[in-house]
């Protein structure tokens, strides 16, 4: 089957910075692909591009098939939107909004109101669908805006940064739905600074910096790559920590110790068997433990791999660029 | 330039109808923001009447016009109602432009010159609503028009079309600057702008280099013509001439210059 979003060496300038510096990406039909990276890796602009919002100076964009500059009306008509504002008009209520893109699809009056009904009741804004937009909570407004991106049951959606800004609860509710649209064959690009979120609901993920994909692969390659899984273990007594990481059977050079909190991190590649190691080792020689987690790697340590700078200093470098301009 | 798709879309979706249909659809959404603000929608048609009833009662009164000054002064203030429209527009098009909503628009297959539609449907139908209000007050203080139907229509055509040039003016500036403080900047700037044609005062009342001035501003021919088709003080016949041509130049640069910058939104 055909890709449902193939770019290739695309680059756009604004003035002295590059926001995409010859971004190639492949997504297949039906899956859930992740864009992650920091503020101003160029992921926002890479949506706008595809979405037909803006030109590129150079490079090839094709989205459901069609071009999206020679066949841009083609591609409108098979994509949903959800941006990191909401693309709302606050004025009305949510019932009127989603009519009035209804009819501007043209699904005509009678389909359009329809289609309104069922996407207010399918995202639990039946209640307050009369109800100015601006009068919405941050949840419901983005449910709304998901709601809108849906109308003509796009092949290919967009979500920039669906979640960003938005309570753990809503957060969850944005998840499930967009879990429930996969299931329906629609394409998914999904740009996100969470790994988590990425981890959660793409298929394969692209780690975006300066403009450029700098690694790709399933969220297990990536993790693999840039080391898995960690553990952190908070000691009681910071003057243990020393004797507890020779202790264990880490890479000097991958574990990270921080003296103030009593901690140290390192990365394992099985979760349970370190788990129950590191348990093991620090109860022979004595040494108490206030806390041990397992976790995902955090952006950051993804990207201080890959890049080796951290994710800070990457928006530190947009940062600069910025002023530049 | 692909992305002024409103020929894209006709040629796509099934033509021009569908243009129609979209401009319909972003037409009713102005009414409905109407609805929802119905203070401010009374606040702009109060607020040319108030300027009318100052001029004529509390600051204006006992200038001398060569006649009656409330009969000199009605037609005045209707051009310079349309002149101030020009604010309005701008401010819609500015809120527009700064919300995510345009975005959408923009990512839809619709006609995307839709959205100037709407936006220029809504405020003309505003004007015409502004202008019957003030037509209503005008009768109520004493003013006559005095010549034919015909003639009076004609004059409240005038008065549209130089609405109309406003309006692409005021697209165009919103686009250029798509800033909320070029607003503030229009807000200043039309009363002098307004100020300075003959809506209030003659131009022979004011220096002379003044004068001049007043009488090449396109408000002044428009009022003039005005004066003229409704037999009012003040008027001077040759001026509808002026009054059809200006509006018509004013909008053969800045309907284009529009519709380019509103093209351009996607570089």
């Amino acid at each position: 089957m055909a890709d449902g979003i193939v770019v290739e060496g695309v680059r756009k300038r604004y003035g002295e910075k590059a926001a995409l510096d010859g971004l190639d990406l492949r997504v297949g039909r039906g899956t859930v692909h992740g864009l992650l990276g920091p503020n101003g890796a160029g992921k926002t602009t890479a949506v706008r591009v595809l979405t037909t919002l803006l030109r590129p100076d150079s490079g090839s964009v094709e989205v459901a098939g069609y071009d999206v500059l020679k066949q841009a009306d083609r591609v409108r008509a098979r994509i949903g939107l959800l941006g990191q504002h909401a693309a709302l008009d606050e004025e009305l209520g949510g019932r009127q909004n989603l009519e009035m893109f209804g009819r501007l699809y043209h699904l005509g009056a009678r389909r359009a109101r329809a289609r309104a009904d069922e996407l207010l009741e399918r995202f639990g804004l039946t209640d307050t669908g009369s109800k100015q937009v601006k009068r919405y909570s941050g949840g419901m407004r983005r449910r709304l805006d998901l709601a809108a991106s849906l109308i003509t049951e796009p092949e290919v959606l967009f979500l920039d940064e669906p979640t960003t800004g938005l309570d753990p609860r809503s957060r969850a509710e944005v998840w499930a739905s967009v879990r429930s649209l996969v299931g329906g064959g629609t394409t998914v690009l999904l740009t996100t600074q969470y790994l988590e979120e990425a981890d959660q609901l793409a298929d394969r993920i692209s780690v975006v910096d300066r403009g450029r994909v700098i690694a790709d692969g399933t969220a297990d390659e990536l993790k693999a790559r840039t080391g898995g899984d960690r553990i952190d273990v908070v000691l009681r007594d910071a003057g243990q920590l020393g004797a507890a990481v020779a202790l264990l059977p880490f890479a000097a050079e991958d574990v990270s110790v921080d003296v103030d909190r009593r901690q140290f991190s390192a990365p394992v590649a099985d979760r349970m068997s370190a788990l129950t190691q590191v348990v093991r080792a620090l109860e022979a020689a004595d040494i108490e433990a206030e806390d041990i987690a397992l976790r995902r790697p955090t952006l950051d340590e993804v990207f201080l791999r890959l890049t080796g700078r951290s994710e800070e200093t990457a928006e530190a470098d947009v940062a600069h660029a910025k002023e530049a301009v | 330039m692909s992305t002024l798709t409103g020929t894209d879309a006709v040629r796509e979706g099934g033509g021009f109808a569908l243009a129609l249909s979209d401009s319909w659809t972003m037409t009713r959404r102005e009414l409905s923001h109407w609805g929802r603000q119905p203070v401010q929608v009374a606040v702009g048609v109060i607020f040319p009447v108030m300027i009318l009833l100052m001029f004529g009662y509390l600051i204006g009164g006992g200038r001398e016009v060569g006649g009656d000054y409330i009969d000199y002064l009605v037609p005045g203030t209707l051009a310079l109602t349309m002149a101030f429209g020009l604010e309005s527009t701008v401010i819609a098009v500015t809120q527009d432009l700064n919300k995510g909503v345009i975005d959408r628009f923009r990512s839809m297959p619709m006609a995307n010159g839709a959205v100037l539609v709407g936006r220029s449907a809504a405020d003309m139908l505003q004007s015409a609503l502004s202008l019957a209000v003030m037509i209503g007050v005008g009768y109520a203080i004493g003013w006559r028009p005095h010549t034919t139907a015909g003639e009076f229509l004609g004059a409240v055509g005038l008065l549209l079309l130089f609405r109309f040039a406003m309006l692409w003016i005021g697209i165009h500036l919103a686009l250029v600057a798509g800033k909320p403080e070029l607003v503030q900047a229009v807000q200043i700037l039309v009363w002098p702008v307004g100020f300075l044609s003959n809506a209030i005062a003659t131009p022979e009342s004011m220096p002379d280099w003044l004068g001049t001035v007043v009488q090449w501003n396109p408000m002044s021919q428009t009022a003039t013509a005005v004066r003229d088709l409704t037999g009012s003080v003040g008027g001077e016949s040759g001026h509808v001439w002026a009054s059809v041509l200006w509006p018509l130049a004013l909008l053969a640069v800045f309907f284009p210059l529009a519709l380019r910058r509103f093209a351009k939104l996607s570089h």
